[in-house]
C-alpha cells in the first residue's frame, strides 16, 4: 500500500510543480521581469560593479596593497582643501539648482504662453544648450572667458567696463562655472515645467479667475501646487547631475585659481588620476553618496506622501 | 586487406623526426613567428612626427618577424594618463606604454626591470641626466627607457627685437648658435629687470601662475635657482627655510611684470600670448615657435630659444622627459625590451627629432648636437641651444628631489605656484608657509 501510495503521488507533484512553473510564466509581473533583466545587467555591470569596486578601492592605502578601511577618510577629514571642496560643491549645486529651476520655471511659462503653432520652434531653439555635448559648448565658452582675449571683455570695454578676470578670480571663476552650468541645465527644467504646465487643468484656473484671483494667486495657489511633484523629482535629478558634475569646471577652469572652483569630480581626478593616488580619489568621489542619498530620502519621502494623500 | 606492420626501428625513427619537428617549429621564422606587440606611443602635435615612429617600428617588426598594432594616444584630457591609469587596475593592455614624468615612478611595482636596456644604450649613446635617474629609477634599478618622443626643456623662448629693444640684451649675443652660451650676465636680477623693462614697453612676460605644467615648471626651476624645496630628497619639510623666502619674495616682485590675469592661464595660454606678438618671453619648448611659423611667421623670426636665468644656488631649466615602460603582465616582454633598443639607436633618435622639427629631446649626451636644432629657422640656429648642448644649464623638475611619490602630489596640486599667487596676491608670508607645510604633509601619506 505504501508503495502505491508513494507511486502516486510523485506524478501528482510533478504535474503541479509545471503548472505552477507554466502559472508563474504567464503572470505579468514575471514577463515584466524578464524583459527589464537586460537592463538589470546593464545596471549590474555598468553601475553596481564600479560603485562596489569604487567602495573596495576607497578602502586601500595608497599603495593599494593594504586593507585600510575607513582611513582614507579620516584623511582626508583633516585636509583643509578638502572641506573647501565640500563647501564649493555645496555653493556649486545649490546656486545652480535654484537658477536653473528658476529660469526653467519662467522660461516655461512664456513658452507656454506662445500661441500653439509657434511652439514647437520656441521649443527647438531652447533645447539647444541641452543637447550640445557640454564638453563642446563649454570650449566655446572658454574661449569667451579667455583671460587674455575674452569676447566678453572685448564686447564690454566698449562701454568702458573690465576687463572682468572671469577664470583668474575666485569668485568671477566660480560665477563663471555656475552660469556655464546654469546655462546648460535650465533647457531640462524649462521643458519638464513646460510639460507639467500642459497638464495642468485649464478649469483650476478658470475657476482661480472666476474668484478673482491675479497672476501671482494662479501660480502659487494653482500651478504651483499641481507642478510640485514634478518640480521635486527634478529638482532632485538635477542635484545629482550637478553635484556629480565634471566637464563644465574640468574644461573652464581646472579647479583653479587656487582650487576655489574644484568640486568633488575634478578634486577625485586630480588627486586620484594625476596625482596617482586612486583609493583617494575615489573616497573622495564617494563623499558625494550620503550627502545625496539624505537629499533623495527627504525628497521621495516627501512625494510619496503627497501620492499617499491624493 | 593488408596491413603493414610497423617496426621497433621504424617506430624510433619517426617518433625522433617528429620531436625534432616540433621543438625547432618556433625557431623557423615566417612571418609574426615571433608573435605580436602593441604600443601606445604618445600622440604628437607635429603633422608627420607619428608617421617616423610608425616607420621605425616597422621596420623593427619586419626584421624581427613580430606583428605590431601602434595606438597614438594624445594627451588632451589627460588621455595618456587616464590610459596607464586603466591598464594597471586592469593589469592588461599595451605592451610598451609612453609614459610621462612621473608615470614610471607611481606604477613602478607593476614595470618590468629595464637594468639590461639601459646599461647598453647608456654605454652606446652616452650618459643620461640627474632629472631622468631620478624619474627612471628607484634604488638604483631602472624601471622605464627615456624616450624623445614628446621630451621637453622649457627654457625661455625669447623675441629678439623686443629684448633687445626695451631691456637691452641680444639674446643671440648671449646664447650664439653654434658656440658657448656667454650667459654670466643672464642671472635672476637681469631677469627681472629685464621683465620691468619689457612690462613698461608693454610687452610683458608670459609666465603663467595657473596650476598647469607650464606655470609649474617655471616656479620649480625658479625656486631651484634660490636652492628652495618644501620636501627634501630624504623626505623632510623644507617649507619654512630662508631659501622658500627668498624664492617667495622673488617671485612676488616677478607677479607685478606679469600679465594681470596670469593666476587663470593654462598650457595654450602662454603660446598664444608669444604668437599675438603680446609679450617678449615665455617659458616653452619650441612648440610655440613652431606654430608662430605657420601662423605669425613675423614673430617666429624673431624667436630664440635659450637657457635660464642664473639664481644664488646655480642655472636650472624645467626638463620634462618621457619614458617608454613595459609592464610586467606584457606576454612578449623580451620584444617589447629589443623594439625600445632599436627606438633608442642613434639614427632612430636622429630621424624622431628631425620628424619633431627639433621639438623632442633625447636624453644621452651624445645625441645633444644633432644637425636639427642647427638648422632649424627661422632664424637659423634658433634651437641651438635647446637640448642644452653644452650642459650650461641643470636639467630639473619642479618639486625634485622630493622623494618622486610626494614630488608627484606637490607637482600636480601646484603647490609651488599657489604659494607665489598667495603670496602675491598679498597673504602673509608666514601664512603661505604654514598652508604650504600643511599641504606637503598631505601629500607623504602612503
Amino acid at each position: 500500500m505504501v508503495d502505491v501510495a508513494f507511486q502516486r503521488t510523485a506524478p501528482a507533484k510533478a504535474t503541479s510543480a509545471r503548472t505552477s512553473l507554466h502559472r508563474a510564466l504567464k503572470r505579468k509581473s514575471t514577463m515584466a521581469f524578464f524583459l527589464t533583466l537586460p537592463l538589470i545587467l546593464l545596471v549590474a555591470g555598468l553601475v553596481i560593479y564600479p560603485a562596489f569596486y569604487a567602495i573596495h578601492l576607497a578602502t586601500l592605502n595608497k599603495a593599494m596593497t593594504k586593507f585600510v578601511g575607513l582611513g582614507n577618510f579620516e584623511f582626508l577629514f583633516k585636509r583643509d582643501t578638502f572641506w573647501l571642496v565640500v563647501k564649493q560643491s555645496c555653493i556649486f549645486a545649490i546656486t545652480a539648482v535654484i537658477f536653473k529651476a528658476l529660469i526653467g520655471f519662467i522660461v516655461a511659462h512664456f513658452v507656454h504662453n506662445v500661441p500653439a503653432n509657434k511652439q514647437r520652434r520656441w521649443r527647438g531653439m531652447l533645447l539647444v544648450p541641452w543637447v550640445i555635448p557640454p564638453a563642446m559648448s563649454t570650449l566655446a565658452w572658454l574661449w569667451l572667458f579667455d583671460p587674455s582675449y575674452s569676447a566678453f571683455n572685448y564686447t564690454l570695454s566698449f562701454f568702458g567696463i573690465g576687463p572682468i578676470p572671469w577664470t583668474g578670480d575666485a569668485a568671477w571663476a566660480r560665477f563663471s562655472v555656475i552660469l556655464v552650468n546654469v546655462w546648460y541645465g535650465a533647457p531640462f527644467f524649462m521643458i519638464m515645467y513646460l510639460a507639467a504646465l500642459k497638464s495642468v487643468p485649464e478649469q483650476l484656473y478658470e475657476a482661480a479667475a472666476i474668484d478673482g484671483a491675479n497672476w501671482w494667486q494662479r501660480i502659487w495657489y494653482v500651478t504651483l501646487p499641481m507642478m510640485r511633484n514634478i518640480i521635486a523629482i527634478t529638482t532632485l535629478f538635477s542635484l545629482i547631475v550637478t553635484f556629480a558634475n565634471f566637464d563644465i569646471v574640468r574644461i573652464l577652469t581646472a579647479g583653479g585659481p587656487l582650487d576655489r572652483t574644484h568640486i568633488f569630480a575634478t578634486w577625485a581626478f586630480r588627486v586620484g588620476i594625476e596625482g596617482s593616488d586612486i583609493p583617494l580619489g575615489a573616497s573622495v568621489s564617494l563623499f558625494m553618496a550620503p550627502i545625496l542619498a539624505i537629499a533623495a530620502i527627504f525628497i521621495l519621502r516627501d512625494i510619496s506622501k503627497r501620492g499617499n494623500e491624493a | 586487406m593488408s596491413r603493414r606492420k610497423l617496426s621497433r626501428r621504424q617506430f624510433v625513427a619517426a617518433t625522433a623526426l617528429s620531436s625534432a619537428a616540433l621543438i625547432t617549429a618556433p625557431y623557423v621564422r615566417g612571418a609574426y613567428a615571433a608573435g605580436s606587440v602593441s604600443i601606445g606611443f604618445w600622440d604628437h602635435w607635429v603633422p608627420g612626427a607619428n608617421k617616423a615612429s610608425t616607420d621605425l617600428v616597422n621596420e623593427w617588426a619586419e626584421k624581427e618577424k613580430v606583428e605590431v598594432k601602434i595606438d597614438y594616444i594624445t594627451s588632451n584630457g589627460r588621455k595618456n594618463e587616464i590610459t596607464i591609469a586603466a591598464e594597471a587596475q586592469a593589469k592588461s593592455g599595451h605592451d610598451i606604454l609612453a609614459m610621462p614624468t612621473w608615470w614610471p615612478h607611481a606604477q613602478t611595482e607593476l614595470l618590468e626591470p629595464m637594468n639590461d636596456v639601459m646599461t647598453a644604450l647608456i654605454a652606446q649613446n652616452g650618459a643620461v641626466n640627474d632629472t631622468v635617474k631620478y624619474l627612471g629609477q628607484l634604488d638604483g634599478k631602472w624601471h622605464a627607457v627615456p624616450f624623445c618622443i614628446g621630451s621637453q626643456i622649457k627654457g625661455p623662448c625669447t623675441r629678439i627685437d623686443l629684448m633687445k629693444k626695451f631691456a637691452n640684451i641680444d639674446v643671440q649675443e648671449m646664447y650664439p648658435a653654434g658656440s658657448e652660451p656667454k650667459a654670466d650676465n643672464w642671472t635672476m636680477d637681469t631677469f627681472l629687470k629685464a621683465a620691468e623693462a619689457c612690462h613698461k614697453g608693454g610687452v610683458p612676460f608670459g609666465i603663467g601662475l595657473g596650476e598647469t605644467s607650464d606655470s609649474v615648471d617655471t616656479a620649480g626651476a625658479i625656486f631651484q635657482s634660490f636652492g628652495a624645496q618644501l620636501v627634501d630628497a630624504k623626505g623632510n619639510l623644507t617649507v619654512k627655510t630662508d631659501e622658500v623666502r627668498q624664492a617667495l619674495e622673488y617671485y612676488k616682485k616677478l607677479i607685478a611684470f606679469l600679465p594681470p590675469d596670469a593666476g587663470a592661464w593654462d598650457d595654450a595660454s602662454n603660446n598664444r600670448w608669444l604668437v599675438s606678438g603680446k609679450g617678449a618671453l615665455i617659458m616653452n619648448p619650441p612648440s610655440a615657435w613652431a606654430v608662430a611659423k605657420r601662423d605669425a611667421p613675423q614673430v617666429a623670426e624673431q624667436c630664440w630659444t635659450h637657457g635660464f636665468p642664473k639664481g644664488p644656488k646655480g642655472r636650472f631649466a624645467p626638463h620634462l622627459p618621457y619614458f617608454l615602460a613595459v609592464w610586467k603582465f606584457s606576454k612578449n616582454r623580451e620584444a617589447a625590451k629589443s623594439l625600445i633598443t632599436h627606438l633608442s639607436q642613434s639614427k632612430s633618435i636622429e630621424k624622431l627629432v628631425a620628424a619633431s622639427g627639433g621639438y623632442d629631446l633625447p636624453a644621452y649626451e651624445k645625441l645633444t648636437t644633432l644637425k636639427t636644432w642647427a638648422e632649424e629657422g627661422p632664424p637659423k640656429g634658433t634651437l641651438y641651444h635647446y637640448p642644452n648642448p653644452y650642459n650650461h644649464q641643470i636639467l630639473s623638475i619642479a618639486a625634485s628631489p622630493a622623494p618622486p611619490k610626494v614630488a608627484q602630489q606637490i607637482y600636480v596640486q601646484a603647490t609651488l605656484t599657489k604659494m607665489c599667487l598667495r603670496y602675491g596676491q598679498g597673504e602673509k608670508m608666514e601664512s603661505t608657509l604654514a598652508w604650504a607645510e600643511g599641504e606637503c604633509e598631505g601629500f607623504m601619506r602612503s
